[in-house]
């Protein structure tokens, strides 16, 4: 008898102390921010979570009387796991809001439990067009390649790029890049000679660039993501490919702001399109890259650093709209048609894409107080992304 | 057409000196030791940091990132290896796993997951061009800096092998080691010299490969396959065999993406299947050993 009541007690006290958490819990807004940490795609994530960092430090980490607790978890840029921890996320911590996702595959796992949940999912750097198609719950704050791409398919025929060749990797944004570029060009008079796709995990793109060096064209499109993009560059020069009067165009990736020091003075003229650049002339920037660099040992803030600093606006700005009391649906329609002025420049959220709208720059790297910049010199104001466009 | 079954020979020759380690230890000592990309990723890192934070000049890395291998290997044969020497392979691989984790957390925790940069000396970089059109054959200074090294190293390995003193004793330690040791050989000393020596050929692979292949944590796992098929094409009683065999996946790899870049990544595999089907024990196997 003594031990059933002993039970009975137990029960009841773990009850009330788990009543209790659930009491404490209701003043903690959880963002449960999924990054890969690890592994090949770890840039991605160590510029987002520094840059969310940096956006909860400049602004406070309470909100609408909620205070703000952010839970990083380390995907190593397998879908799978992205999915398993979103699931965690949601059920056994509860959280707000889940955000990141460092690549396409790993925001597409996690549509279906945004959807199913109702929680809002801040997409801050995959950027396959098709990904907020994929739940209505997704909203996103990076960037679309169809939008990087076509800037630089406008900008490459009037600049005597007539015959092109694309390498880009195989999987989803290198097929959007690959394919938008493609028609934006054919459409501006220009010619694609060959369209080539390398497997994500390449060890050598020597036979890649010797195929497009056989082919002679005028120039040739990159996109592999960001992290592989110094290996392309590097090769295309030991190759003598800029010498043989090959120029390298594509979207932002290939000169990431990361990586572009260690690139060497080979990178010096190349020109791509893309929505943000650490060199971007704007007093929000100028602050922005200084506060970023101080905080993360002089380190530079690049595409995706932007977007984790956007996405954390964009869900602090929910939050105040919603005076804290909302859930995921009140706090997803305060994250539609959101506008304000980024780092990059002015953005919009669209509020029936939920997708972002932003200006693209044309930029070339540059040395300026002897670091390589991408240098902007031409702007496309307020693109939409093309692939919603149909 | 020439400068792909140049960029193909480069490449395999790299494949070779990444793999030939694996095929000593493995075939000679008769461990699977899957760690061996670990340590070549310590040799790769041993130069890169060498390079960016000291400014030491390539050529003196190389031989460092050898050493350092080769030291961390005879370190870890001593205290870790040896042990595990007559236990059954599934636990070898099992452990030779788990060591190969570990490194990858480790350096992912010191040194960090970027994709490592290095910047080659100036005369190592252009390139030669010879011949026109079809026939021109273009070699990249490093690539053929490359195929050097290695070439001089195969001919050192199989000269140590077959002609030493020091190579007879490693065959006959692993023929028999008991026999061996009655005859007065010193078998874990043969062990552990052997066993030093891949692993810090394994590091100058990685040093060498550094350049072409890149520098990060993942490297010992994303590689892990490319040894393996090199050794198991190859056969694993010889230096000749694994040569060949990496020659031939290096050429048959470059050439597939040039020519058919749609089903480029898997002719290595299909070549594996094939030579694998038709003779299961790898290309070169010596006959009355064990294999």
């Amino acid at each position: 008898m003594n031990k059933r009541h002993f039970l009975r007690a137990t029960a009841l006290a773990s009850l009330a102390i788990a009543g209790s958490t659930v009491f404490a819990q209701d003043n903690i807004f959880k963002i449960g921010l999924i990054l890969p940490m690890t592994g090949q795609q770890a840039t991605t994530g160590r510029q987002i979570e520094a840059a969310a960092k940096l956006y909860m430090a400049q602004n406070g980490d309470t909100v609408a009387g909620k205070k703000i607790q952010l839970i990083i978890k380390d995907d190593t840029s397998i879908p799978d796991v992205t999915k398993r921890m979103a699931q965690e996320l949601i059920v056994n911590d509860k959280v707000n809001v889940l955000a990141g996702f460092g690549i396409t595959p790993s925001a597409l796992a996690t549509a279906p439990l945004a959807t199913q949940s109702k929680t809002p999912q801040v997409v801050m750097a995959a950027a396959t067009s098709s990904i907020t198609e994929a739940s209505p719950y997704i909203v996103r704050t990076s960037f679309t390649l169809p939008q990087a791409a076509v800037a630089i398919a406008d900008w490459a025929p009037k600049n005597g790029i007539k015959k092109v060749v694309t390498l880009v990797s195989d999987y989803g944004p290198g097929l959007d890049a690959e394919k938008f570029f493609k028609d934006r060009l054919t459409f501006n008079g220009g010619t694609i000679v060959d369209s080539l796709r390398v497997p994500m995990r390449n060890p050598d793109f020597a036979p890649f660039l010797q195929k497009v060096r056989d082919l002679k064209p005028d120039a040739l499109f990159v996109f592999v993501p960001s992290g592989a993009g110094a290996a392309v560059m590097k090769q295309f020069l030991e190759r003598g490919m800029d010498k043989a009067g090959i120029k390298l165009i594509g979207p932002g990736d290939i000169t990431d702001d990361d990586q572009l020091n260690d690139m060497g003075d080979g990178a010096l003229g190349v020109v791509t399109s893309h929505h943000y650049s650490a060199a971007h002339p704007s007093a929000v920037n100028k602050k922005f890259v200084e506060a970023f660099k101080k905080a993360n040992n002089n380190l530079r803030p690049n595409f995706m650093a932007v977007g984790g600093y956007d996405g954390m606006r964009v869900i602090y700005e929910a939050l105040k709209a919603t005076k804290g009391q909302g859930g995921g649906d009140a706090l997803l329609a305060a994250m539609k048609g959101q506008i304000f002025e980024s780092p990059r420049g002015p953005i919009f959220i669209d509020a029936q894409t939920r997708d972002i709208v932003q200006n693209i720059y044309l930029r070339k790297v540059e040395k300026k107080d002897g670091q390589l910049y991408n240098v902007e010199f031409d702007v496309i104001k307020d693109v939409k992304d093309p692939g919603k466009a149909r | 057409m020439l400068t792909i079954l140049f960029d193909g020979i480069a490449y395999g020759m790299l494949l070779f000196i990444l793999a030939v380690g694996l095929a000593v230890t493995m075939g000679l000592m008769n461990f699977v030791n899957l760690a061996h990309g670990a340590f070549a990723m310590v040799g790769g890192y041993v130069t890169v940091l060498l390079m960016q934070r000291l400014n030491v000049p390539f050529l003196v890395c190389l031989p460092i990132a050898f050493l350092t291998s080769a030291v961390l290997g005879a370190i870890l044969e001593r205290t870790l290896y040896r042990p595990l020497y007559k236990r059954p392979h599934l636990d070898q691989v099992m452990f030779s796993i788990g060591l190969t984790f570990m490194a990858v957390a480790a350096v992912d925790y010191f040194v960090g997951s970027t994709q490592q940069i290095v910047q080659l000396p100036e005369w190592l970089k252009g390139r030669t061009e010879i011949g026109e059109g079809a026939w021109m054959l273009g070699m990249g200074h490093y690539r053929l800096f490359n195929i050097a090294v290695c070439a001089a190293l195969t001919i050192a390995l199989q000269h140590i092998l077959t002609k030493t003193r020091f190579g007879s004793r490693l065959r006959a330690s692993v023929d028999d080691q008991r026999v061996a040791a009655g005859l007065g050989i010193n078998v874990n000393v043969v062990f552990l010299a052997t066993f030093a020596v891949g692993s810090g050929l394994a590091g100058l692979g990685g040093a060498l490969g550094a350049d072409v292949l890149g520098m990060d944590p993942t490297f010992p796992l994303k590689f892990m396959i490319y040894f393996l098929i090199v050794v198991a094409v190859g056969g694993t009683s010889s230096i000749t065999g694994p040569l060949l065999a990496a020659l031939l996946l290096g050429i048959a790899d470059v050439a597939g993406k040039y020519y058919i870049p749609k089903l480029g990544a898997f002719i290595v595999y299909s070549l594996m299947i094939i030579i694998l089907v038709w003779r299961p024990q790898g290309l070169f196997v010596r006959k009355g050993g064990k294999a």
